[in-house]
């Protein structure tokens, strides 16, 4: 079959995933069972790990891309899309990830960075690319090196939402002031954000973001899913707050439900019953590490 | 005329926004009350699985399922293309699809997210080019006799309709281009 006029990796086909992602729950699994869970439970993607952050900020030490056969074992599992984690600046690995057929790059603040300067220059791959951010200058600077969705960080492994309720505070309140603003500000703005102008007065022209935005870092109740959903992310991420709880099954899947349902009351709370312990959670405070803090 | 897009998952506000374009009334269906006031359904791009579960927990299967055999209009784009097929193959065991027009695609079948791509599509009754988004797209294997073929890539159908059905593997709300949804609307409320 002749491949005719087919283009590949353009930047409308590696959003357009992001598209197709909306409203829906990305679970974080570290094996070939959580995986099927995960679909099973009405996933809309897989992120594969090797550890999840819960394990990851209790084990400490370097963390790093996982085994090839690890993401190959969950790829054969599931029909779902398989998103994969490389350290913050490790193109290299983001190489194998793509050579690997992976669906999605998250360029992660949740393993150790391998670059204190540079991200990856994400415009090279015709794989797409999620980054986190926890303001909007750093959103704009990540779509700027090519990230094609983002997600506000808040902080992974705790099953603690404050920090992921801040950063989409302040990326969502951020926009909403840019598009308030004349003009002649627009400068000032992408001084202050330090991000390129010609995206600041874009955001400024559409009053959103020019990629998808979803949320990650710290949801563990369908609650949690329905607050970041109505403060305005369009998907969420669900790392530790799946597989760390009494029963994942059906906590995923109210996750998933209550992503559907975000600004239906009776349905959240037809879903958030009988769900068990959720993951213990972590008070800031007590953090030694705050892995939002990675990335630059 | 109201015309309803299934928003359980997916790319289902892009829909709206290309309706809306359209001077089209545009709504949200996640409940059986809300499918009950449209004279037209979108189901969009998402993941199929996930819909397909949402389906059944939302208790939209059946009333639309019914809605579907007593002709209501509808147009399926991609995932939303799997959920109308006669037959799913590659699919899961347990995946479902309406039967609503007499196709068998077979899920992700243009490859993973690094195979998807855009592709300039000759569309029977337009007469430019129309611009083709296609995101982990499904092929389809198996056209039934009734099954009129409007546009094709490298051999194999893309954009299908039977009657007020309508499917693409593609992602027409992905464009900006709001002639596929244009001849829909013609189709589905043609006097």
């Amino acid at each position: 079959m002749t491949e005719s006029n087919r283009a590949t990796g353009t930047q409308l086909v590696k959003r357009g995933l992001a598209e197709m992602l909306k409203g829906g729950v990305i679970m974080d699994v570290v094996d070939p069972e959580q995986a099927k869970i995960a679909e099973d439970a009405g996933a809309s993607a897989v992120m594969a790990l090797e550890r999840v952050p819960a394990d990851i900020r209790r084990d400490g030490g370097v963390a790093r891309m996982s085994d090839p056969e690890m993401i190959e074992g969950i790829k054969e599992a599931v029909t779902i899309p398989v998103m994969a984690k490389a350290r913050i600046g490790h193109f290299a690995e983001a190489q194998i990830l793509q050579a690997l057929g992976v669906d999605y790059v998250d360029e992660s603040e949740v393993l150790t960075p391998a670059d204190e300067a540079h991200h990856i220059d994400k415009w090279a791959f015709t794989v797409p690319f999620v980054c986190g951010a926890t303001n909007l200058g750093e959103a704009l600077r990540r779509i700027s090196e090519g990230a094609c969705m983002i997600r506000s960080k808040g902080e992974a492994g705790t099953g603690n939402i404050v920090e992921a309720v801040r950063h989409l505070r302040s990326i969502i309140g951020d926009i909403g002031k840019i598009t308030q603003a004349e003009s002649a500000e627009l400068f000032d703005w992408a001084k202050r954000l330090q991000a390129p102008l010609p995206l600041v007065q874009e955001v400024a022209d559409t009053g959103e973001l020019p990629v998808p935005m979803f949320c990650a870092g710290g949801i563990a109740t369908p609650a949690d899913a329905s607050l970041v959903m109505q403060l305005g992310a369009q998907a969420v991420f669900v790392g530790s707050g799946i597989f760390k709880s009494d029963d994942p099954a059906p906590r995923a899947r109210a996750i998933v439900e209550a992503t559907t349902n975000f600004a239906d009351p009776s349905a959240l709370a037809k879903v958030s019953r009988g769900l068990g312990e959720a993951m213990p959670g972590i008070e800031l405070g007590s953090l030694e590490t705050r892995l939002a803090d990675r990335g630059w | 005329m109201k015309v309803g897009v299934l928003a359980l998952q997916g790319a289902f506000a892009r829909h709206l926004k290309v309706l809306d374009g359209l001077g089209a009334s545009g709504v949200e269906v996640r409940t059986p009350g809300e499918l009950a006031s449209v004279d037209a359904l979108v189901m969009p791009g998402g993941e199929s699985t996930t819909i397909s579960m949402l389906l059944d927990s939302s208790g939209l299967r059946r009333p639309i399922s019914e809605r579907l055999s007593s002709g209501l209009p509808v147009l399926g784009t991609c995932a939303g293309m799997i959920l109308l097929a006669a037959r799913v193959t590659d699919g899961r065991s347990d995946q479902r699809s309406f039967g609503a027009i007499d196709l068998d695609v077979q899920r992700n079948g243009y490859g993973r997210q690094v195979d998807s791509f855009e592709a300039q599509l000759a569309v029977a009754g337009l007469d430019e080019p129309f611009h083709g988004v296609f995101i982990r797209a499904p092929v389809v294997e198996r056209i039934g006799e009734d099954v009129e073929v409007l546009a094709w890539v490298d051999g194999s159908p893309v954009l299908c309709r039977q009657g007020t059905v309508v499917v693409a593997a593609f992602h027409p709300e992905m464009s900006n281009d709001d002639r596929i949804h244009g001849c829909f609307l013609d189709w589905a409320f043609a006097v």
